[in-house]
């Protein structure tokens, strides 16, 4: 049986290839199957390493001898005679490899927290070679290193990958990689007409990068014993070409986001297929399904200490996006979108991949219910709404990282991390210094008139002192990614992208609630600054109740929105690298634990070193009229201004969504319908108890998989330190008695 | 002068107070003392929180209309402040939002009667079939309670109605099956359920001071459950509508 032709053949054009082939499928869960008996086989080993691997301080090997690249490895595997789709990063499973050129600072931090030492062969490369950390602080002016210190802009991507760019990997099964290669050779040949301005240059030099990286994935699969020059005939085959392509881009680059795009509606089309012909039955599909989904969960990357900190649990956001709508008016869920989430009943929760479910109103009930079933079940997943993101980046976009939507072939984003806000509002009311050192790091702010701290006043200030921050931000990101591009250039995942990009400059607030409610409580409420010798004000005294953040009330939910627009209006105005455009996110991963500990106590009422809300939450226990309410005022944050995404995260005990399991999976569903009606961008979904987690923290070994939802991504609960332990713990979980 | 709620607090995820996702008001104010209550800040009708409105309180569900299918009324006792409730629902109806009361009858039928008609259902916490038991458990008899529910069969009034189980109180064979048999006896119940006893107030009462007598109680376990259920299961008119 042959695929329906359309403008695929003849171009490269995966959603075409999808909207022509797929079918949709509007029933239930039943036609899914169990895992094999090899299945079980090989998850159990993993098991094994990953037990081990947690015992052993969280890495269990490391090849510090090699520079990784696609073809730097000998074939690995886990059982070769169990697995079914093959590849590792290194030759042995769960073992590190090193990526030194985002910065070899970090290689030998990394390697020191482990014990080891980077071989002097290896160690003189860099005597010859810089990298993009190098290249980074060549640049850097005084002003942004004095601000990465103080921790106004903080996460930056100077020391390491950026990630961020989803590599379409599905066009490797589709065309096979000589097609690939062809139409880039062409591509080069086409732009060599063209004058040879930098521009022109610079895209040609990429070009012919890209077009070697596709022949070392030649070479790599052929390692395995695969020749993926030509299309994939089948399941099987589309699964491991795919799955090599991405694999290859983890050997090349360890972005800080290896997201992995939207592949099971594509796939979908060749299981399809197969079941009509008879080739595959259900469950040897579902098998290659786990055994994908199993590599996928054994993707590593070396991280240091302070990296660990501030983004815990060792993610890597091997973000899947599934389900959505087709502009067609068909919804894009297919049997593959159940199998997916099925892996996580047949292998058990896990935080990788990041399973990200892109909710429509027009979603089939039964996919809906099937969703909610698995979020109670397994809390691993998360949602994003589809209905305010089609029609932006039409029915071919996946997410990168957390919440950050992309036309999955077409665009990448310059990843940008965070400005810390509740540090800026600081800022504006200390006269440009900061609150902790005393360090002057902004220019001089003019000081406030009074203790007593008058709403227009402040907000004039902070607003000068975003003027500042916007600029320095960008100007950081701009040096950056320039660097980036020049010495860590993602030579694989760009080849599987067009030519022409659409790029965007990712930046990202931390603190809003924190800055909302403290505005709020300056206009509403009486905030007197107490302040130290120098003059710096260290407590804020509060005369009176105040609306907050989270309660759905407008007073208050506009002064957020009012931040959120007045940030991304002065992030739009700058130039950018490459032309990209500014967008913003309301994302802090976990790292709102290390702001809050940088940060100064605020007008708010937050204490000193307390940690923020993650994401767009409202601060802990400040939400007194229940979640829905909550939801409400994340949902009037405005998307339009905040494209990279807004993430909310909600914990909820199973009894407060209903006393039966049918009854919480609707009453879950219609929340998640609720939540995208009103425009809500982003939620993460705990269905957990308290006393569970508090017996995790006591007992690891009894919750090997315990998984929650953080800002944006999943952990493995013990895998987290004690203090983000407490930190999820202490965090508003909606319950009732 | 506009007639005042006095309100304890409100939930805008209601998933357990009536059919579906619903805004649940609680009323404060309640004349029982259940040996058992959770809530004792909601017994003092003078330690409201919030004294709201009828349409002041709507403000707050009409913020949350996408997500919901109903309010719930609840409480401390709602029916104490019944011409406010009166009120609220009226201005419900009017969005097609179906209403709740969830309350223990306690309240006198002659106050009561106007809102329950108005109200789309009935969530009864029947405390104790026994008349003298129910005293000892909540300060009051069910005399009342009984009434209410006399009352909802004559009018046809959906009735969910609920139980907590606690051992040596409610949790007896006996008295179980005394309650399967007063049960059967009204059509217009459409659900019951038994609450497992819990301990997580009890920090609560600590903290106001309140004596707990039931220092030595402990919860069910998961077969005293079943075991209760099971009792009321073997009355044929129960069989589906008990959880």
């Amino acid at each position: 049986m042959k695929f329906r032709d359309g403008i695929w053949k003849n171009e490269i054009d995966v959603r075409d290839f999808i909207v022509e082939n797929y079918t949709e499928y509007s029933g239930d869960e039943g036609f899914l199957e169990k895992p094999t008996e090899s299945t079980l086989k090989l998850w159990e080993k993993v098991l094994v390493l990953m037990d081990k691997e947690n015992k052993n301080g969280g890495v269990l090997d490391i090849d510090e001898k090699t520079i990784s690249t696609i073809t730097s490895h000998k074939a690995g595997y886990i059982e070769k005679e169990l697995e079914t789709i093959v590849g590792l990063q290194t030759d042995k499973p769960l073992k590190r490899a090193i990526l030194p050129f985002g910065g070899i600072r970090m290689v030998h931090t990394s390697l020191k927290a482990y014990n080891r030492v980077l071989p002097e062969n290896l160690n003189a490369v860099f005597n010859y070679r810089k990298t993009h950390n190098d290249g980074v602080f060549d640049v850097y002016s005084e002003e942004m290193k004095k601000s990465r210190h103080s921790g106004i802009i903080t996460g930056l991507p100077d020391a390491y990958g950026r990630g961020r760019i989803i590599g379409d990997y599905r066009r490797v099964p589709l065309y096979g990689v000589d097609r690939l290669i062809e139409e880039k050779v062409q591509a080069h040949k086409d732009m060599q007409r063209s004058a040879y301005t930098e521009y022109v240059i610079n895209a040609l030099e990429e070009i012919s990068e890209q077009i070697k990286a596709l022949n070392e994935l030649k070479e790599m699969a052929l390692s395995y014993g695969f020749d993926i020059s030509k299309p994939a005939n089948d399941t099987k085959e589309a699964i491991q070409w795919l799955y090599f392509a991405y694999l290859g881009a983890t050997k090349e680059q360890n972005g800080a986001a290896m997201s992995l795009g939207r592949v099971s509606t594509f796939l979908d089309i060749y299981s399809e297929r197969d079941l009509e012909e008879g080739k595959y039955t259900e469950s040897q599909i579902q098998e290659f399904v786990d055994h994908f989904i199993m590599k996928l969960r054994l993707i590593r990357f070396l991280r240091t200490p302070a990296y660990d900190e501030l983004f815990s649990g060792d993610p890597t956001w091997v973000t899947e996006a599934i389900g959505g709508m087709c502009v067609d008016g068909r919804s894009m869920v297919t049997k593959m979108s159940f199998r997916f989430l099925h892996t996580l009943i047949n292998l058990g929760p896990a935080p990788e991949p990041n399973m990200t479910i892109l909710w429509s109103v027009n979603l089939p009930e039964k996919f809906k219910l099937f969703a909610a079933k698995a979020s109670i079940e397994t809390s691993s997943i998360q949602y994003e709404n589809d209905d305010i993101m089609r029609p932006q980046f039409n029915d071919d976009y996946g997410i990168a990282c957390c919440v950050s939507a992309m036309r999955i072939g077409k665009q990448m984003q310059f990843f940008g991390a965070r400005v810390n806000m509740g540090k800026a509002l600081l800022y504006a009311i200390n006269g440009g210094k900061d609150e902790i050192s005393g360090e002057q790091v902004a220019p001089i702010i003019p000081a406030l008139k009074s203790d007593l701290l008058d709403f227009d006043e402040v907000w004039e200030r902070f607003d000068l002192v975003c003027d500042w921050l916007a600029r320095l931000y960008i100007n950081s990101l701009n040096a950056i990614h320039f660097m980036h591009d020049k010495y860590s250039y993602e030579r694989l995942q760009m080849a599987l992208h067009d030519e022409d990009i659409f790029r965007t400059m990712a930046c990202g607030i931390a603190g809003l609630s924190v800055v909302a409610d403290s505005l709020s409580a300056i206009k509403y409420a009486k905030v007197i600054a107490v302040r130290n010798a120098d003059g710096m004000a260290i407590e804020f005294r509060q005369e009176g109740d105040f609306p907050k953040f989270g309660n759905n009330e407008n007073k208050v939910d506009e002064l957020a929105a009012r931040v959120v627009k007045m940030f991304m209006k002065k992030l739009s105005t700058q130039s950018m690298y490459r032309q990209a455009k500014a967008t913003m996110s309301i994302l802090t991963i976990t790292s709102n634990v290390v702001y809050g500990k940088k940060t100064g106590s605020t007008p708010d009422g937050r204490k000193a070193g307390e940690p923020f809300a993650p994401g767009a939450n409202p601060m802990h226990g400040r939400d007194s009229n229940g979640s829905i309410a909550s939801m409400m005022s994340v949902a009037k944050l405005p998307y339009t201004y905040s494209e990279d995404g807004i993430s909310y995260t909600f914990s909820i005990i199973p009894k407060a969504l209903g006393n039966e399991k049918k009854q919480q999976c609707e009453n879950l569903a219609s929340l998640l319908d609720g939540y995208v009606k009103e425009t809500g961008h982003h939620i993460n979904v705990n269905v957990l108890n308290r006393e569970m987690l508090i017996d995790a923290m006591e007992h690891p070994e009894k919750y090997p998989q315990l998984t929650i939802r953080v800002s944006g991504y999943a952990v493995n609960f013990i895998r987290l330190p004690k203090s983000h332990q407490l930190e999820v713990i202490n965090r508003t979980f909606h319950e009732r008695f | 002068m506009k007639i005042k709620g006095k309100i304890h607090s409100f939930e805008s995820l209601g998933a357990v107070d009536g059919p579906g996702l619903r805004f649940v008001v609680f009323m404060q104010g309640c004349p029982l003392r259940c040996l058992y209550c959770h809530n004792p800040d909601s017994w003092h009708i003078s330690d409201a929180r919030f004294q709201l409105t009828p349409e002041e309180v709507f403000e707050k569900i009409h913020g949350v209309l996408t997500f919901i299918e109903g309010v719930t009324i609840s409480g401390g006792e709602p029916l104490i402040q019944a011409d406010f409730c009166c009120e609220l629902i009226d201005i419900c109806h009017k969005y097609k939002l179906h209403v709740a009361i969830d309350t223990s009858g306690i309240v006198s039928l002659k106050k009561t009667k106007t809102v329950i008609e108005k109200a789309d259902m009935l969530i009864l916490d029947i405390k104790d079939v026994i008349n003298d038991d129910c005293k000892t458990l909540t300060g009051a008899g069910n005399e009342s309670c009984i009434a209410t529910l006399d009352f909802c069969k004559k009018i046809n009034k959906e009735v969910w109605i609920r139980q907590v189980l606690l051992p040596e109180y409610t949790m007896k064979d006996e008295k179980l099956k005394m309650l399967g048999t007063f049960l059967t006896n009204y059509s217009c119940i459409t659900k019951v359920e038994l609450l497992p006893y819990h301990t997580l107030g009890l920090e609560k009462r600590e903290e106001l001071g309140i004596e707990n007598k039931l220092s030595k109680t402990s919860p069910p376990t998961e077969q005293d459950v079943i075991h209760a259920i099971d009792i009321l299961k073997g009355f044929k008119k129960l069989e589906d509508i008990i959880s």
